[in-house]
C-alpha cells in the first residue's frame, strides 16, 4: 500500500476502490524474485569462490535467516499494522513452528547421534527409555509439517478467542501476549518438558534424506523461504485489498463503529490473529533447518519485541515496509553485534525511539503518497 | 470462526429497499423480521441501569411507534445516551426489558447482532473510518452478510455501487467520494455517519446529537433530511438544540434522572410545569 497507494480519480459516476499496488511495485517484486531465484543460486553454486560475483555460504545463510524474519514481520504487519493489535508474543508462534520442524529433524538424525541410540541425545542423557506420547508420528515429515501449522494455529485460536471475546485490547493485550511467550519459554526450559531443555534441538544431520549442510540443500531451503515470503506477501495483499482488509483497518481506527455496523470484531480479529500466528510458525519451520538450532531463547520476550521494532522501522500497514524493516535491522544487527557486541540493545532501543518520533510511518512512509 | 448467530434471516426475507420501499404504515404492514403489528417498534419497560450506585436509568419505560420521529431531550446526565446504549446492546440493564418489535429481546443480543436486525446508531462524537475514503465507509456499512468468509470474498456489484451513489447524493457528499473521511469537516462527518446508517438499511435510526457542531445551513438541511426519512424509518433523536427539536419532532420525550418526565408534542412538553422546573432550575 505504501508505494503508489492513491484512491483513483475515477470517471464521474463510477467510483473505484483504491488500488493497493502500483505497476512499479509489481516490477520491484519481479526484480526481487530474479535475485532470489536466479542471481543468488548462480552466485552461490556456479560462480567459483574467489570470483567477485561469488555468494558465500555465510551470505546465503544470513539472507535465508533474514527472509524468515521478513515473513514474521509481514505476519506482524497484518495483525499490528492493519488491525491495530500489538502482539508482543509473536516469537512464541515462530518458535512453536520451529520446534515442530525440529522434532522431525531430530528424528531424522537416526542413529548418528553421539550415543547412537534410537532416541535423541538429550533423551538418552535424561535416561528416558522411549519417546513421550507427543513425539509419536514425528518421524513423518508431513505430520510435522501439519504440526508447524496446527501448533501455533490452535494456540492462537484458543488464546485469541478468550482474549478478544473478553474485549482485551491495547496495552493489556500486548502485556498478556508477552507473559504468554515468557510462560512458554519457562516451560520449554524444563528438561522434563521433553524438548531438550535449554539446549533445545541441534546437530541436525539431514532433511527429507538430503544432508542438511550441503550447499544444494541450503540453497533449496533458501529459495523455498524466498518463495514462501513472496507467497505470503501476495496472500497479505489479497487480504488487505479485500473488503475484509478494509474491515480490519476499520477495527483499528473505530472498533465501535464496526460493531454498530453489524460486524462482530471478535471473529475478524480471530481470523487475522490466527493466520498471523500460522505464518510465523511456517517462518520458524523454515528457520530451524537453515540455522541448525532451536532453543527456548527464541521465546524470550525480547525477541518478540524485536519483531515489533522491525515492523515499526519498516512502516506499519504497508506489507512491504516490515519486510524492508526486518532486512535493514537484521543486517545492521549482524554487523553491529560483531563490531560493538555490548551496545546492540541500546542501539535497537534508540532506533525504535527515533523511528517513532521522526519516522512514524517507517521507511516505507518515505515513499508513500497517501497522506498520513 | 464465523458468527453463526448473525441474523441473516432478515436479509433473506426482507427485500433490500431504497428508502421509500421500506414503507411502514402504522399497524398495516408487517415487516418480516421485526413484528410491528402493534404499532410499536421499540419497547422499553422499567429499565434500570446503575453505575457504581449511580442510577443512570431508573425504571425507564418508553414506547416508540414504527415510522415516527421521536426526539429525546433532557439535561446532562438524564440518561439519554445510556438509553441508547441499552437499546444497542452496549449496556445490559440491571432490570427491565427492551424489545425490538413484539418478539426480539434486545437484552439478549450483542451489538453487531442488534445492528444486523435493523437498529442503526450514530454516536455523539461523529465516528467514521478516518483512513478510508467516503466511498469505502459507505461500502463497509452496506447491508450484507457480515460474517468473516463472505466479507473476505465480497465483490462490489453494480447494485451496491448504485446504492452507494444514491446515498452519496442524499448526504451531499458525492464530490467527496474519493477523499479520506478523516479530511471531512465536522458536519460532513456527521452526514457521512448518517449515510452509513442508511446503507445498513435499518428500521430504526438512533441519532445522538446529530446536528452538534453543524452550521445553521447544515442544521437546516439535516432537519429536511430527517423529515424525509421519518415514515420510512423510525428515528429517535437525542438533541440539545431546542429549535431543531421544535422543527422536526412528532413527539418529544423528556428524560430526567433516568426517568421519563414528560411526553407529548413539543408544545405540551414546553408547558409542563415539571419540565420548566428541571430545565430552568426553579
Amino acid at each position: 500500500m505504501a508505494l503508489g497507494f492513491m484512491p483513483l480519480a475515477a470517471p464521474a459516476g463510477s467510483f473505484a476502490l483504491p488500488r493497493i499496488w502500483s505497476g512499479r511495485m509489481w516490477g520491484l517484486l519481479g526484480a526481487a524474485a530474479a535475485v532470489l531465484f536466479v542471481a543468488v543460486p548462480i552466485g552461490n553454486l556456479v560462480v567459483p569462490e574467489g570470483n567477485a560475483f561469488h555468494v558465500s555460504e555465510y551470505t546465503v545463510t544470513l539472507a535465508g535467516k533474514i527472509l524468515c524474519y521478513a515473513i514474521v514481520a509481514l505476519a506482524m504487519d497484518l495483525i499490528w499494522g492493519y488491525t491495530g493489535i500489538l502482539s508482543l508474543g509473536h516469537g512464541l508462534f515462530f518458535a512453536l513452528g520451529g520446534y515442530a520442524m525440529g522434532m522431525y529433524l531430530m528424528r531424522s538424525i537416526g542413529h548418528d547421534g553421539v550415543y547412537q541410540s534410537d532416541l535423541p541425545d538429550f533423551m538418552v542423557f535424561l535416561d528416558w527409555k522411549s519417546y513421550p506420547w507427543y513425539w509419536r508420528f514425528t518421524d513423518h515429515f508431513w505430520y510435522c509439517a501439519l504440526l508447524v501449522v496446527l501448533a501455533p494455529g490452535i494456540l492462537a485460536l484458543a488464546f485469541g478467542f478468550f482474549a478478544f471475546r473478553s474485549r482485551i485490547k491495547g496495552v493489556y493485550f500486548s502485556i498478556i501476549t508477552q507473559a504468554l511467550t515468557y510462560a512458554f519459554m519457562l516451560l520449554f526450559f524444563r528438561n522434563n518438558t521433553g524438548f531438550g531443555g535449554n539446549n533445545g534441538f541441534t546437530d541436525f544431520k539431514r532433511i527429507l534424506g538430503f544432508p542438511i549442510a550441503a550447499p544444494q540443500t541450503r540453497m533449496a531451503l533458501f529459495m523455498l523461504t524466498g518463495a514462501t515470503l513472496i507467497g505470503f506477501l501476495l496472500l497479505g495483499r489479497a487480504i488487505v485489498a479485500s473488503k475484509l482488509g478494509r474491515v480490519l483497518t476499520a477495527i483499528r481506527d473505530a472498533e465501535s463503529r464496526v460493531m454498530f455496523s453489524g460486524y462482530n470484531p471478535v471473529y475478524f480479529k480471530l481470523f487475522i490473529w490466527t493466520l498471523s500466528a500460522v505464518i510465523c510458525g511456517v517462518a520458524g519451520a523454515l528457520y530451524v533447518p537453515q540455522v541448525g538450532i532451536i532453543n527456548p531463547s527464541e521465546m524470550s520476550p525480547a525477541n518478540s519485541i524485536e519483531i515489533a521494532i522491525w515492523t515499526a522501522v519498516g512502516g506499519r500497514g504497508t506489507l512491504i515496509g516490515p519486510i524492508i524493516g526486518a532486512a535493514v535491522v537484521n543486517l545492521g544487527k549482524s554487523w553491529f553485534t560483531q563490531a560493538f557486541p555490548e551496545y546492540w540493545l541500546f542501539l535497537l532501543g534508540l532506533l525504535f525511539i527515533l523511528v517513532t518520533l521522526y519516522l512514524p510511518r517507517g521507511i516505507a512512509g518515505l515513499w508513500s503518497r497517501r497522506p498520513s | 470462526m464465523t458468527n453463526a448467530a448473525q441474523p441473516m434471516d432478515v436479509s433473506s426475507t426482507h427485500a433490500p429497499a431504497s428508502g421509500s420501499e421500506t414503507g411502514v404504515s402504522y399497524g398495516r404492514v408487517l415487516t418480516p423480521g421485526v413484528d410491528i403489528s402493534h404499532r410499536g417498534i421499540l419497547y422499553l419497560d422499567s429499565i434500570s441501569v446503575s453505575f457504581d450506585g449511580f442510577k443512570a436509568l431508573n425504571e425507564l419505560s418508553l414506547i416508540v411507534d414504527a415510522g415516527e420521529l421521536r426526539c429525546v431531550i433532557g439535561p446532562n446526565g438524564a440518561g439519554k445516551t445510556t438509553m441508547m446504549d441499552v437499546i444497542t446492546g452496549k449496556t445490559r440493564p440491571d432490570s427491565g426489558s427492551a424489545y425490538f418489535g413484539q418478539t426480539i429481546d434486545l437484552t439478549e443480543l450483542t451489538e453487531p447482532e442488534i445492528a444486523g436486525r435493523g437498529i442503526g446508531r450514530k454516536f455523539q462524537k461523529p465516528t467514521v473510518f478516518e483512513k478510508h475514503t467516503v466511498f469505502e465507509n459507505l461500502e463497509l456499512a452496506r447491508k450484507a452478510d457480515k460474517r468473516v468468509w463472505p466479507t473476505l470474498t465480497a465483490e462490489l456489484d453494480s447494485t451496491a455501487r448504485d446504492r452507494i451513489l444514491t446515498i452519496l447524493e442524499t448526504i451531499q457528499l458525492a464530490p467527496e467520494a474519493s477523499r479520506l473521511a478523516g479530511l471531512l469537516s465536522h458536519g460532513q462527518k456527521q452526514w457521512l455517519e448518517i449515510g452509513m446508517l442508511l446503507m445498513q438499511e435499518p428500521q430504526v435510526l438512533l441519532l445522538d446529537e446529530p446536528v452538534a457542531g453543524m452550521t445553521d445551513d447544515e442544521t437546516m438541511r439535516s432537519a429536511e433530511l430527517f423529515l424525509t426519512l421519518a415514515g420510512d424509518y423510525t428515528l429517535v433523536v437525542v438533541e440539545h438544540d431546542m429549535d431543531f427539536v421544535a422543527r422536526i419532532a412528532d413527539r418529544v420525550t423528556v428524560l430526567h434522572e433516568g426517568r421519563v418526565l414528560a411526553e407529548g408534542s413539543m408544545r405540551v412538553v414546553q408547558e409542563n410545569e415539571e419540565v420548566i422546573e428541571v430545565f430552568l432550575g426553579r
